[in-house]
């Protein structure tokens, strides 16, 4: 699948910016957060950020963006409406936490109510947009049980440590949390390893014999192309990597995406320092980078059932 | 984790249970019935030669859609691909849209637009300076054109002997094999009998002239299990879908149907009954070795061929039907002589050895076994299974039969066969086969289109003789005749051609159309003269539709000392910025096939089917929207400008002042004879014959642009034979005589050539001539190899390169199109690969491919279904950089590739150093696929691109094309 | 209505013949010939005379080639949407522009509500969908709906455009829903067939397989019609022997 920078822009930031969400609102909630004006602006408007940019990019790639607001139509049978809706609906609870966060200076009570509304709404939101891909029955790779969860996972590990780094910034720092968005970067670098282990050992039983209905008469090749240069669906649906690079990309994005930050972040917690900001951040760097490399690996990897009839022999 | 395919059942699933029954009432109201058009306007298809009827829907005077007219002869409703990306042909940014004057220097692409009296004055004095003085020093050559009977005629009343047409570098070998064996052809003169046939062998072609009907008919024969057997190097197209696939080595064809009529010899299944009645199979053969009429017919006093009569054992003239005329046996003539009858001639050859499956298995490359299988499979169905239709006729003897019963076998070839230096007689092979099984004509064989059948060979002869020939005059009839023997050779007393393109002489004495590829490089040489003007219309002549192209060129540009141009002036019709354009000195740009009258007429190649004469027009159905005309409209203006006879009344004016229509509906070639058969006469009421009608071209439109005229059904079949057909043949115009028209299975003109090369008669070959034309002029038709394998080193070009037609796309003109250029903007070179893994070639590999006289590189394609010793590609796609209205850096330009480049057009030279052209010895066809190649993988660095690329072309005034095309949005929702 | 109508009896749909198709390309250049001013309109051409020309078309042409040496072919193969009876390229649509109509089963694209986003043609695996890049809305086969109920046009016309343009017959147009029909008939003679039936989309459309070949891979070499081979003296007096009887004029 082409990976649409859009697309993966919108994934890897709404997706920290729900698990900060998510997190603050935990936070706020079970471990006693202070309604802090500074780090209210700062963490809930940094969420905001993330989410509103994300969902205004993914309208980037819409042929019609102006025509948008019709994709909150079809809840029930469609996961991008439901995921439309659902980021929507999380604005609701999400402003009015805020809302007493910043402009009351509350963030339990009722507003922790509403923070839990909205944490559950980010995490529904996240699993419509894994659902999205999961979903889909062409495209192997994304046809997993574990698409969405991974999705939820890699939005809270990722809103973990840009909220752990929020929390220290603003010297509100909560080491259990710290242990808290450690174990979630261990946990969903697990889930992924596990996600490629399924992918890869999926068979590729779907052939350009069975695509073509020809297969009875031996192997099937393509002789001809219907157009010379590629056409929308190979465009978009065309895009492979080398099985080589792939595996490369894999280790970078287990590397980078959670080896780093998380000893960066046990570092920063089994022995405390001057160097702890920076590790911090640099564990922050580390996941959001790998995020991002792990979107688009996502897509690149994912082969469609409709190259079978341009060229592939089996996907 | 779950099983994938589990999973997907469950989706599908989980999708089926999302309905709602609420659903259909949210469907948004769409408008089924939005009319397509204002008006519908029906005329003739131009998007390739096969000419079938379309109908133009029109919307505020733009072309909305484009359909096959279901009520036409030719395609019945269908329509092809390219026929239906009409719109982006019409149009194309390409376009001309004024005449041009070359500024700069020829092939700099420099051009001012300049007016039309400014262009037809030039034209004017250009032409009349030449006239006045040597009208051979015109060179008058069209392409892809349709109104050769009106060039032509324009080119004999101008009185230049040098005019032809494409036909030289299509497929003469077709038309001339055909037509001095049983005077029609392959080609567009014949059809098999679709409805009939049960077995159907196609050889070597892959598109053809007839391409909608082609492809109608295999979908039929498919359908009620004909079997369909295809010899061709290449499997794709029409071959992909055939019962049998043939891969034959190229230019071997000659030694497999030899093969095959080994087998029917051998075998005894040969229809004798047809063979004397139909051919000339029992006419006697002079055996007098050394003799000057060895090998020609024994006659009687009235000069009427002989035959021996076996009931009476005398000898008696050939057109008796009381008579059992001996097909085998050695007889003594008269004068004590021995004669032969020509079927015993025929079974010695083809019963030797070297016709025999298994000799011949080798050299094609199709296994001996397969051959007998085949000819037993072609046996059983002629002989086992043939057809009956209740027709009553009358024979040309006046015996009246119920019926007709025919051997259903049937068969066509094209260029496959025709584009060798062997064709003509692979041809009249194939034609050999056809009679003796007894398929001319009858139910489930080949069948004639009008005009055709004709005496075999036609009897109108080539003009252009020195005599003929005078400053000032016309010449006394049309250029492209049927030589019956060296006498009717168009050359000086001392054996020098008269004609620029050494059409009909020793060079290729039947060349029935003439050699187009030759005309640039002779008149550049000055071989055998120079010229003055060169006047090409509607042909790619700096690019496609030449060989070698580089030299082709420098023979546009190339200069005395002087620094004058060899071949001084260049005038050019064609309607788009093609390669050509840019090497013309004086452009006439011409309308799209929908913005102009046309006229396929019976006195050309008209589209006829074989139970129907019928012949179409074209007429303008939108306006141009630029300063272009009808090149026909042009010519005839020209014409009168330049005052000649059949252009001028008595009184100097012009003769046909409404221009090209004026001319369709008054012209006359001979009393009653025009361009057009329907609707004739005053009232509009005679067919073929009668005075010109003023309101024929309404009639013709009125009719959907065409006119048909259903055959009788018992003047359907034996058309060769038939009284009641040829009575009406004569009284159409299309043939002289009733005379029956008797297959030539041994064609005496060609002994008459062989007895000159023998020494004898008036009109000898010089001695360098004489070889060649001794074994060629053979007048039993054999084998030889192709031409340029034997006279270069064939092992170091193994491979042979071949090219084929695109389905979606006409020569050159395809690429301009928004629609087809996507289908196909790059070739590549297919190869098998087998043997691509022993080059150590692999998929989308870079090539070299060179031959004898260049190299070219090109991206392979690896294939299954190609003959192993064979490449091939598409033809022209490949472009040169800047021309077509297309952006420089197009696929065209740096993917495409021709193989052209690597075709020569001379051949290496002889013994004696001449070098012929790169034709076929007999008629001069081009031999396109003879190439031989080596092919080589291109190191790494290299392989990108292709090469050669020439310096990219201007492009002419006011062609742009546009980023973006969103074609129909003015007509969405039916708003326009 | 982005959710399925409930299955219709009438089941639109087109049959091709594999056996017959030669890859002309009509049925591709007619199709944009029609559509690009009909329902769909426009459909367009991205660099259509530049160097990487490629638009919207809703039937494309393959070639493929099958098997290995001897027993090989070459199979031509035209391919565009299949109307598919439970399509998920119309349930993942989020704005109701994909939708299966319910009175004859095909799946189009309101062009009018369509917000782009791609997602049927990722649904899809026939890759039957094709995005326009200019108009920025889906676009796909309408089974030329505004042909096929076109009452301005003559009832024979009322067809597909790739149908009425294919050369060969090898494209065949009718209800699949009904047992009796034409295609039905056709599709059971002919053993037709479905495209990845595992994905479970149900399509309407079907492909008929190509016949078997009648060659030397599959007939005898020595039929029984070939003469035998005589020893005794040459073919050529044989032959002679044969031929000299009184044949009459
Ligand atoms: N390698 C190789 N070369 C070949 C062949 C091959 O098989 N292999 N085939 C050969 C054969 S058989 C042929 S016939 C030739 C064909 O080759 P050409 O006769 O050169 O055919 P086209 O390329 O179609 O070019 C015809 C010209 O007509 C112009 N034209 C198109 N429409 C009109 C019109 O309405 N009016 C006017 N005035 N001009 C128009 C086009 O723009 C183009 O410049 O190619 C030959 N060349
Ligand atoms: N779409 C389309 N239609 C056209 C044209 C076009 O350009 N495009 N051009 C028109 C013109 S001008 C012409 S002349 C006709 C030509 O019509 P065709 O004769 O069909 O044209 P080619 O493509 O030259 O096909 C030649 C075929 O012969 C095969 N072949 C080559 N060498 C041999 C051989 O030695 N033996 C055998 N058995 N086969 C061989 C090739 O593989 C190829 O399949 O088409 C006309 N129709
Ligand atoms: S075969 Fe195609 S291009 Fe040629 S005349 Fe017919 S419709 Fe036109
Ligand atoms: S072929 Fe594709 S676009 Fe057509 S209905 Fe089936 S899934 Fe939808
Ligand atoms: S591209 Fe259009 S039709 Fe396709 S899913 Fe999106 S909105 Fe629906
Ligand atoms: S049915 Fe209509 S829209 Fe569909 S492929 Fe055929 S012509 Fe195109
Ligand atoms: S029009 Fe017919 S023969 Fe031609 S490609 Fe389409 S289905 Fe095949
Ligand atoms: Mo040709």
């Amino acid at each position: 699948m082409h990976p649409a920078y859009s697309v993966i822009l919108f994934t890897t930031a709404s997706g920290a910016g729900y698990g900060l969400l998510f997190w603050l609102a935990i936070l706020s909630v079970f471990d006693n957060l202070p309604a802090d004006l500074t780090l209210g602006m700062a963490g809930l408007g940094l969420a905001f950020a993330l989410i509103s940019g994300g969902l205004l990019s993914s309208t980037a790639h819409l042929g019609r963006p102006e025509r948008a607001w019709r994709a909150f139509s079809q809840w029930r049978t469609s996961w991008l409406s439901r995921e439309g809706i659902a980021a929507v609906a999380t604005f609701v609870p999400f402003g009015l936490f805020a809302f007493g966060w910043i402009m009351l200076g509350q963030n339990q009570g009722i507003f922790g109510f509403v923070a839990l509304i909205a944490a559950a709404m980010s995490i529904i939101t996240v699993w419509c947009t894994g659902m999205i891909y999961q979903s889909l029955p062409t495209i192997r790779a994304w046809h997993q049980p574990l698409v969405s969860p991974v999705y939820v996972a890699l939005s809270l590990a990722s809103g973990g440590v840009l909220a752990l780094t929020l929390l220290r910034l603003f010297g509100h720092e909560s080491e259990d949390f710290g242990w808290v968005v450690v174990t979630f970067l261990a946990a969903s670098l697990l889930l992924k390893r596990v996600y490629w282990s399924f992918i890869d050992a999926a068979p590729r039983d779907r052939t350009s014999g069975t695509a073509t209905g020809l297969g009875r008469f031996g192997r099937v090749r393509p002789l001809e192309a219907p157009h010379t240069q590629a056409n929308f669906v190979m465009r978009e649906m065309g895009y492979a990597i080398a099985r080589k690079h792939a595996a490369k990309l894999r280790m970078i994005v287990q590397l980078i995406g959670f080896v780093v930050p998380f000893l960066a972040l046990v570092l920063t917690l089994t022995a405390a320092g001057p160097l702890t900001l920076p590790l911090t951040i640099l564990g922050l760097l580390a996941v959001m980078f790998g995020v991002a490399l792990e979107r688009w690996l996502f897509f690149a990897e994912a082969q469609h059932v409709v190259t079978l009839y341009y060229g592939a022999e089996a996907a | 984790m779950q099983n994938p395919v589990e999973k997907t059942a469950a989706t599908a699933q989980t999708v089926a249970s999302a309905t709602h029954p609420v659903a259909a009432a949210a469907e948004p109201h769409i408008d089924l019935s939005v009319s397509p058009a204002d008006e519908i306007k029906t005329t003739t298809c131009y998007m390739c030669a096969c000419r079938c009827g379309i109908k133009v829907y029109l919307k505020n005077g733009k072309v909305r859609y484009i359909e096959g007219n279901r009520d036409h002869p030719v395609n019945k409703g269908v329509l092809c691909g390219k026929g239906s990306a009409g719109i982006m042909q019409h149009y194309a940014p390409s376009r001309l849209r004024n005449p041009l004057l070359r500024v700069g220097e020829r092939g700099s692409g420099e051009f001012k637009e300049i007016s039309w009296d400014e262009a037809l004055g030039l034209a004017t004095t250009w032409l009349g300076d030449v006239r006045k003085d040597d009208p051979k020093k015109l060179a008058f050559f069209t392409g892809r054109d349709q109104s050769q009977s009106l060039t032509g005629w324009w080119a004999m009343q101008y009185g230049t002997p040098n005019f032809a047409a494409h036909g030289g570098f299509c497929s003469v070998n077709m038309a001339a094999g055909g037509l001095y064996t049983f005077g029609g052809s392959f080609w567009e003169f014949g059809e098999p009998d679709w409805e009939h046939t049960k077995y159907f062998l196609l050889f070597g072609v892959a598109e053809d002239h007839g391409s909608n009907p082609i492809k109608t008919a295999l979908g039929k024969l498919k359908g009620r299990g004909a079997k369909v057997v295809s010899i061709n190097p290449v499997r794709t197209g029409y071959n992909a879908i055939a019962d049998e696939w043939l891969g034959i080595k190229p230019g071997t064809d000659g030694l497999l149907v030899g093969a095959l009529i080994h087998e029917m010899l051998r075998t005894e299944n040969v229809d004798l009954e047809y063979l004397v009645r139909y051919t000339n199979a029992p006419w006697l053969v002079i055996r007098d070795p050394g003799s000057p009429d060895d090998g020609l017919f024994a006659r009687d006093a009235d000069g009427k061929p002989i035959v021996f009569d076996k009931r009476t054992n005398e000898l008696a003239a050939g057109s008796r039907i009381d008579i059992s005329p001996a097909v085998v046996g050695e007889f003594t003539l008269a004068d004590g002589r021995k004669a032969v009858p020509v079927f015993r001639l025929i079974a010695e050859r083809y019963l030797g050895n070297e016709y025999a499956p298994d000799a011949v298995a080798k050299e094609t490359g199709v296994p001996g076994d397969t051959i007998r299988r085949i000819a037993a499979e072609i046996a059983d169905v002629a002989f086992k299974q043939t057809v009956t239709l209740p027709l009553k006729w009358t024979d040309w003897a006046g015996r009246e039969h119920d019926s007709i019963t025919g051997r259903p076998v049937s068969m066509h070839a094209m260029r496959g066969i025709s584009a060798h230096s062997n064709g003509f007689h692979t041809c009249r092979l194939i034609h050999i086969l056809q009679i003796l099984l007894g398929t001319i004509d009858v139910p489930g064989g080949f069948r004639y289109k009008a005009p055709f059948p004709r005496p075999a060979p036609p009897p109108n002869k080539p003009v252009g003789k020195p005599s003929q020939i005078a400053a000032g005059k016309p010449l006394p009839g049309m250029h492209l005749g049927f030589v019956a023997g060296p006498e009717d050779l168009l050359m000086e007393a001392d054996g020098t051609p008269t004609r620029i393109d050494k059409a009909y002489s020793w060079d290729a004495p039947i060349a029935a159309h003439g050699l187009m590829h030759m005309v640039i490089t002779n008149a550049a040489l000055a071989d055998p003269y120079p010229v003055d003007v060169l006047f090409l219309y509607m042909a790619n002549m700096s690019w496609n539709s030449s060989m070698n192209i580089g030299a082709t060129l420098n023979y546009l540009t190339a200069k005395h000392d002087d620094g004058t141009y060899k071949i001084p002036k260049i005038i050019y019709s064609d309607a788009y910025a093609s390669e050509m354009v840019a090497y013309a000195d004086l452009i006439l740009p011409d309308t799209t096939y929908l913005e102009r009258y046309d006229c396929i007429s019976m006195l050309d190649r008209p589209i006829s089917d074989a139970d129907a004469p019928a012949d179409a027009i074209r007429h303008p159905v939108v306006k141009p929207d630029r300063n272009v005309r009808g090149f026909q409209d042009v010519l005839i203006d020209l014409g009168s400008r330049l005052k000649l006879p059949g252009f001028t009344k008595e009184d100097g004016t012009a003769r046909y002042p409404g221009g090209y229509p004026d001319y369709i509906v008054n012209h006359e070639r001979s009393p009653g004879i025009g361009p057009l058969i329907g609707w004739r006469g005053e009232d509009g009421n005679s067919f073929g014959v009668g005075k010109p009608n003023p309101k024929q071209l309404e009639r013709y439109i009125a009719n959907g642009s065409f006119h048909v005229h259903h055959l009788e059904p018992g003047h359907r079949y034996m058309k060769h034979a038939n009284k009641g057909y040829l009575e009406f043949a004569k009284a159409s115009g299309f043939v002289g005589s009733t005379d029956p028209i008797i297959f030539q299975l041994y064609s005496e003109p060609l002994q008459k050539f062989r007895l000159a090369a023998r020494g004898h008669g008036p009109i000898q070959p010089p001695a360098q001539h004489k070889q060649r034309i001794e074994r060629f002029f053979d007048p039993l038709p054999f084998w030889y190899p192709p031409f340029e394998g034997t006279m270069i080193d064939d092992r170091a070009f193994p491979m042979h390169a071949i090219t084929q037609r695109p389905m979606h796309m006409y020569h050159s003109w395809g690429s301009q199109n928004a629609w087809l250029r996507q289908i196909t903007n790059a070739n590549r070179l297919y190869m098998s690969r087998t043997r691509a893994a022993l080059l150590g070639i692999e998929d989308d590999d870079w090539v070299w491919i060179s031959s004898h006289i260049g190299r070219v590189k090109a991206q392979v394609k690896l294939m299954e279904g190609v003959n192993d010793d064979t490449v091939w590609t598409w033809n022209a796609i490949g472009k040169r950089s800047g021309t077509w209205g297309l952006d420089k850096d197009a696929p065209e330009a740096t993917q495409g590739f021709l193989l052209n480049h690597l075709i020569a057009e001379l051949l290496p030279p002889r013994d004696g150093g001449y070098r012929y052209s790169n034709s076929d010895p007999v008629t001069g066809q081009a031999a396109w696929y003879d190439l031989r190649v080596k092919i080589e993988k291109a190191p790494a660095g290299e392989a990108h691109e292709t090469w050669p690329r020439f310096e990219p072309l201007k492009s002419p005034p006011g062609v742009s094309a546009p980023s973006t095309l969103s074609y129909g949005r003015e007509f969405k929702g039916g708003k326009a | 209505m982005t959710s399925l109508p409930a299955p219709s009896a009438k089941k639109l749909g087109l049959v091709i013949d594999l056996d017959t198709c030669v890859g002309c390309q009509a049925c591709a250049t007619s199709c944009k010939e029609w559509n690009t001013s009909g329902y769909s309109a426009p459909l367009s051409d991205h660099d259509p005379y530049g160097a990487d020309p490629h638009g919207a078309w809703l039937n494309r042409i393959h070639a493929y080639d099958v098997g290995e040496g001897a027993t090989s072919r070459t199979v031509h193969f035209p391919r565009s949407c299949l109307h598919c009876e439970t399509p998920a390229c119309v349930t993942v649509c989020p704005t109701g522009a994909s939708y299966k109509r319910a009175e004859d089963g095909i799946v189009l694209v309101n062009p009018d509500t369509c917000i782009g986003c791609k997602l049927c043609s990722w649904a899809c695996p026939y890759g039957a969908r094709e995005y326009d890049y200019a108009d920025g809305v889906m676009k796909k086969c309408t089974l030329c709906v505004d042909r096929i109920y076109n009452e301005t046009l003559d009832p024979q016309d009322r067809v597909p455009a790739c149908v009425k343009a294919c050369p060969t017959g090898a494209r065949h147009f009718g209800d699949l829903g009904d047992e009796s029909s034409a295609v039905s008939q056709l599709v059971k003679a002919r053993e037709g067939y479905d495209l990845m039936p595992e994905m479970g989309y149900k399509p309407v459309n079907k492909y008929l397989p190509p016949r078997p070949r009648r060659d030397a891979a599959t007939t005898p070499s020595t039929p029984s019609t070939a003469a035998p081979v005589k020893t005794d003296g040459s073919a050529t007096e044989k032959l002679f022997a044969w031929a000299d009887k009184l044949l009459s004029r």
